[in-house]
């Protein structure tokens, strides 16, 4: 990736980062940590690698993205409206009474949003489900997906992992989002899922592992997955939850969070001093 | 019940009781039952945070088992620590008690006729911001299915730590469906309580209103208010805290009191507690009855005043509704 190519892509995720915590905060609580942890794999996929067309978000051939970590919802719903999928003024109506936006995705209230989540467990295996419909009307878009490390606690997502396997998805592209942290604490002191990377190569998958933060790192693995021709990919992103709101950055509270607004608004502006 | 029968009504929590937090007394119970009886363990699934229990585990580490994001597993091991003695409440949010670890706990646990003592948080509408995905509004007609399993839900403080030792005491698997938040006490403490055993809160002639669970009884008794002040009507309000098994005495001794029943859930009313109360009258004594619960549909987000609006659960709407009911069975001859 070029100097300028990455610098728009920062500017972005910043961008998108302001959206989240101004969102949330507007309601005053909501999971900030979590949809903050996302914000540059988000970015990453959206203006550079997915294609999706914002004026026509339910074409067929499209590639789509399984948010499986179904609570960070407002980082998706942040990058979608930026990217022309919905007017941005919706995003101060998340949660509310008669929302298009609640805080789980639901794909038949949000435009742009592909898979109905917030049951932890069950997206990767909905992906499987995408691609191999995709594989038997011909079509080689790509599908991704994000789990969460505390939802990969789940059984159901070891379930998808033998069958992603078993049917050769190279189109399925999952990505982990490793900020260590569960609800009730730091996953090692909860139910660690350590070694991952040895876990997900042992289910026959292409893994990788880079910074979840880092955009060319995460652009060269993406590529790299992207030419896989057998196997399915699970790209492990090492992420700090909270990452860019100084106050939830790498806090267990920082998950489903009530947001001082004094906070929100000195997050908001370090963030856009940083650049947008 | 005739007339002349004195009618044992609930003693009632002075007016000024200041609300708390059920999650609250949900821990300094667990604590109590443990402290009494080494027998009881703890199972959660990553969300001992919510469920405000992290004491328990400071005082029983040993006892307390963290589970992580993970029902089924949870609900399975609950079923095996029992098999060597141990007494396991296993936790989670009702959505995933009921319909993520249904299998377990009808396997492991109840066709296995072990005891787990299941307990499901944010039931219904309660589940507010978590929206569509966690608002359970089925776990009452899954549970009900379970052959002898006792499943209830208390309204208050009072009756949650009353009837949380009776569940542990209780020989055999039992759901509890659990409102964590912050609610008024409805008993006075020296209430007693039994599985399968409600109490009339308010005693009535006219119509009886059958109520379930923290967010309901309240809205029952502010319905019967209304309804004795605006229309001169005499209502009697039951909690009736157990769904399975139903109190039938209680139900028919009101209904053939009352003449007409109403019930009240937080839950849809497709084999929920009206469901449950239909059965009984229409077998022993059919009676002209009106369902208040969620229609056929699924939750959304909201906060509670738009929830309670939105899925008809209010006192006003209960109210309308009564009024309906007794305009159709013209009893009192007041409407
Ligand atoms: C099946 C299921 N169980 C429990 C929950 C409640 N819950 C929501 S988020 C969460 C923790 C998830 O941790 P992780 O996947 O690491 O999320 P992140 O750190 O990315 O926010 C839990 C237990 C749920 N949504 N679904
Ligand atoms: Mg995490």
């Amino acid at each position: 990736m070029t100097n300028d190519e990455l610098s728009p892509l920062k500017k972005t995720a910043n961008h998108i980062r302001i959206l989240t915590i101004d969102a949330i905060a507007h309601l005053g609580i909501g999971h900030l940590g979590g949809s903050l942890s996302i914000v540059d794999v988000l970015t990453l996929l959206y203006y550079r690698h997915m294609d999706v067309d914002p004026l026509d978000p339910t074409r067929p051939d499209r590639d789509r993205l399984v948010l499986s970590k179904g609570h960070a919802g407002p980082a998706l719903y942040s990058t979608l409206a930026l990217k022309g999928f919905f007017p941005v003024d919706w995003l101060h109506t998340l949660n509310q009474g008669g929302t298009r936006l609640p805080s789980h995705c639901d794909m038949n209230r949000t435009p742009g949003i592909d898979m109905t989540t917030g049951s932890l467990g069950q997206g990767l295996s909905a992906a499987i489900g995408i691609c191999l419909g995709n594989r038997i009307d011909g079509r080689s878009s790509k599908v991704y997906a994000i789990i969460g490390d505390g939802e990969t606690n789940e059984g159901q997502v070891w379930e998808a992992a033998m069958a992603a396997s078993q049917f050769k998805l190279n189109h399925l592209i999952a990505f982990t989002d490793y900020n260590k942290l569960q609800i009730d604490g730091f996953m090692h002191e909860v139910m660690g899922i350590d070694d991952l990377n040895v876990k997900w190569v042992a289910f026959g998958w292409f893994v990788q592992r880079v910074n979840g933060h880092d955009l060319e790192e995460m652009d060269v693995a993406i590529n790299r997955a992207k030419a896989e021709t057998s196997r399915p990919s699970m790209i492990i992103l090492d992420t700090k939850k909270g990452k860019g709101a100084f106050f939830a950055e790498n806090r267990v509270e920082s998950h489903n969070m009530a947001i001082d607004p004094k906070a929100a608004e000195q997050a908001i502006a370090m963030l856009r001093e940083a650049g947008i | 019940m005739s007339n002349q029968t004195a009618v044992a009504v609930a003693q009632r929590a002075p007016s000024e009781s200041k609300p708390k937090e059920m999650r609250a007394t949900l821990a300094e119970t667990l604590i109590a039952l443990a402290t009494e009886d080494e027998r009881i363990v703890l199972l959660d699934a990553d969300l001992m945070t919510a469920h405000g229990t992290c004491s328990f585990r400071k005082q029983f580490p040993g006892r307390t088992f963290n589970m992580g994001v993970a029902e089924a597993n949870m609900v399975s091991t609950a079923a095996g620590l029992s098999s060597t003695g141990k007494i396991p409440f296993a936790m989670t949010f009702a959505c995933f008690a009921a319909r993520r670890a249904f299998d377990q706990f009808f396997i492991s646990a109840n066709y296995a006729r072990r005891n787990v003592k299941l307990v499901g948080s944010d039931p219904g509408i309660s589940a507010l911001y978590n929206g569509g995905t966690h608002m359970t509004f089925e776990d009452l007609g899954i549970m009900k299915t379970v052959p002898g399993l006792v499943v209830f839900e208390p309204s208050d403080n009072v009756s949650l730590r009353k009837l949380m030792k009776k569940s542990a005491g209780h020989e055999g698997c039992t759901y509890m469906r659990l409102h964590r938040k912050s609610v008024v006490d409805i008993y006075a403490d020296t209430e007693e309580f039994e599985l399968g055993k409600g109490k009339v809160l308010v005693d009535g002639d006219d119509l009886t209103i059958i109520a379930l669970g923290a967010l309901m009884v309240p809205e029952a008794l502010k319905a019967a208010e209304m309804l004795a002040q605006q229309d001169g009507l005499s209502v009697a309000v039951i909690d009736i805290l157990t769904v399975k098994p139903l109190d039938a005495e209680l139900v028919l001794a009101y209904a053939a009191k009352t003449g007409a029943v109403m019930t009240c859930e937080n839950h849809q009313i497709i084999n929920g507690l009206g469901s449950a109360v239909a059965d009984v009258l229409a077998e022993n004594l059919p009676t002209p009855m009106k369902r208040i619960g969620i229609a056929d549909e699924f939750g959304e987000v909201g906060d509670l005043a738009y929830l309670m609006q939105r899925f008809g659960l209010t006192a006003g709407h209960i109210a309308a509704q009564a009024r309906e009911l007794l305009k159709r069975t013209c009893k009192s001859g007041k409407l």
